[in-house]
């Protein structure tokens, strides 16, 4: 339960990480938070000759939203200081509900949300909300910066679309939009231990009627797909769960969404998560849509 | 040296710690690094190879063993300190990274005068810890939690310590910890334990302990 030995690097600015990750390409990984990597390290899951630790990257921790530009952090910014930011809960009130799903407080002291998407661990809560919402990653090499787009940015379990020589330096997400509405849940056996199953749902609503719903899985189906529901529910009432169309989409979500087996439940158990949280969640999003639809006009037509 | 054993400590603190760094290369042929960082109020520079953990860079290297290792992979809690003041897991973040930082272990928690803390003394109070393994992470955990939250109620206490484990108390006796730590703290504030006297808090209260007691047996609950 330790680390093997390694050659430890600690830029001061991210040009030289960038150089440092030049020389080292294959044989070195980034260190930011290390709530994911230091336990694959000790577990000896993950040995790279060289870490290259971003933490003293001056600036880097910048966190910044408007309802223009959408919500951008930077590498270092960690759950607790996005969770905690006003402002970022304002425009994509989804990022605060699902960094309280991650994990316990102390890790998210620590963890850092860029670092846990690139991460790409298929049971984490925030790939799944990035592909949701439909980020960007930027990354930066010697090379030079390019953006990845969430749909293109997961390759598989844990493994994301970086080149060995590319750090990620941010990510935005667009800004929530009237009208539409998000939510998140998931089962866990403790509260901040992985999720058996979660999902992340996005639905737009119009006169009370379901427009789009699109959906992301945590620890069920494959990582970053969005699964998109708008056939079977266009026209649900966002105002009664007991429309049927809530009930098919539940039972669509038990056929097309694949789960696994582990130690902690079996496959079946899994598909039954999907179904009643997809039903759960969606209409929770249907509802938060409304509810955005009713506080527009009570702000624009306030007394200022 | 004739005695390395006795002046092995002098001989080396005489080098510079680029020189020591370098041969301790040689010597073990795994990379070092020299990290200066405060422990406990006592900023100091240790030289120890890279792929060492703060938690054992704390408790091995610089003897401080109050900080527990358990799970050693960022499940049980054990090994929480405060690292700037905010409370993380010791053994999920690399000794080398605490360079220019400040760790507050269960031992810095003290006051000058021996005085425990009032979150170590609840726990004496309330018998919050039998075989005491989990105890320092709990301890530095709830410290940081109330400096956030003064006067937590009995569910935000349950959540506060969701992220530790405990195999011995059945943790009724720590959750009851937070609460009586934040009526110590209270007390030594010159206060009254249980919060402002005035009439709000008087209502609040009235409405919490009216809310949720119910008479031992539980028949006369429904009445």
């Amino acid at each position: 339960m330790k680390p093997s030995p390694l050659t430890y690097h600690r830029p001061r600015s991210i040009d030289e990480a960038c150089e440092i990750l030049a020389g080292v390409a294959h044989e070195g990984k980034v260190l930011a938070g290390g709530q994911s990597l230091i336990p694959l390290l000790s577990m000896r899951l993950a040995a790279p000759a060289h870490l290259v630790d971003i933490g003293s990257v001056s600036r880097l921790d910048t966190v910044s939203a408007s309802p223009e530009l959408g919500v951008t952090f930077d590498a270092l910014a960690t759950h607790a200081a996005l969770e905690s930011d006003v402002s970022v809960a304002r425009v994509q009130p989804l990022l605060r509900r699902a960094l309280r799903l991650v994990a316990h407080p102390t890790i998210r002291n620590r963890g850092t949300t860029v670092g846990s998407i690139v991460h790409a661990d298929p049971s984490a809560e925030m790939p799944a909300v990035v592909s949701l919402l439909g980020g960007t990653v930027t990354v930066r090499s010697v090379r030079g910066v390019r953006e990845i787009r969430a749909d293109e940015l997961f390759a598989g379990p844990l493994e994301s679309t970086l080149e060995a020589d590319e750090i990620a330096t941010s990510v935005t997400v667009p800004a929530a939009r009237p009208g539409t509405g998000t939510a998140i849940d998931e089962i866990a056996r403790r509260h901040g231990d992985y999720a058996l199953v979660g999902v992340v749902a996005q639905v737009e609503v119009d006169a009370g009627a379901v427009v789009s719903a699109r959906m992301t899985y945590v620890s069920a189906g494959e990582l970053g797909k969005v699964v998109d529901y708008t056939d079977v529910l266009r026209g649900a009432s966002a105002h009664d769960d007991r429309d049927p169309l809530w009930q098919r989409m539940a039972e669509k979500a038990r056929d097309t969404v694949e789960t696994e087996a582990d130690i902690h439940a079996t496959d079946r158990y899994r598909s039954q998560l999907v179904a009643a949280l997809t039903g759960r969640v969606g209409f929770a999003a249907a509802r938060d849509a409304v509810l955005d639809d009713a506080r527009v006009p009570m702000q624009t037509g306030g007394k200022r | 040296m004739t005695n390395p054993t006795h002046n092995g400590g002098r001989a080396l603190s005489r080098r510079t710690i680029a020189e020591q760094v370098e041969d301790l290369h040689a010597e073990t042929g795994e990379h070092h690094v020299a990290v200066t960082f405060t422990l406990n109020g006592v900023t100091q520079t240790v030289v120890l190879p890279s792929r060492t953990l703060a938690s054992d860079a704390i408790r091995h290297h610089l003897r401080q063993t109050g900080t527990h290792v358990g799970c050693e992979h960022g499940v049980c809690g054990a090994c929480t300190v405060l690292l700037d003041g905010k409370p993380v897991r010791s053994c999920l973040v690399l000794a080398a990274s605490l360079e220019g930082r400040s760790v507050t272990t269960v031992e810095g928690l003290v006051e000058p005068d021996g005085t425990l803390h009032p979150v170590q003394q609840a726990f004496v109070d309330c018998h919050g810890l039998q075989c005491g393994f989990c105890t320092p992470g709990f301890v530095t955990t709830i410290a940081a939690f109330l400096e956030e939250n003064p006067s937590p109620t009995h569910e935000e206490a349950t959540e506060a310590i969701a992220g530790n484990l405990c195999r011995c108390t059945g943790y009724q006796n720590i959750r009851a910890a937070v609460l009586r730590a934040a009526e110590i703290t209270r007390e030594r504030s010159g206060g009254s334990p249980l919060g402002p006297d005035d009439e709000a808090a008087r209502a609040s209260l009235d409405a919490k302990v009216r809310g949720t007691t119910a008479p031992v047996g539980g028949k006369a609950a429904r009445a």
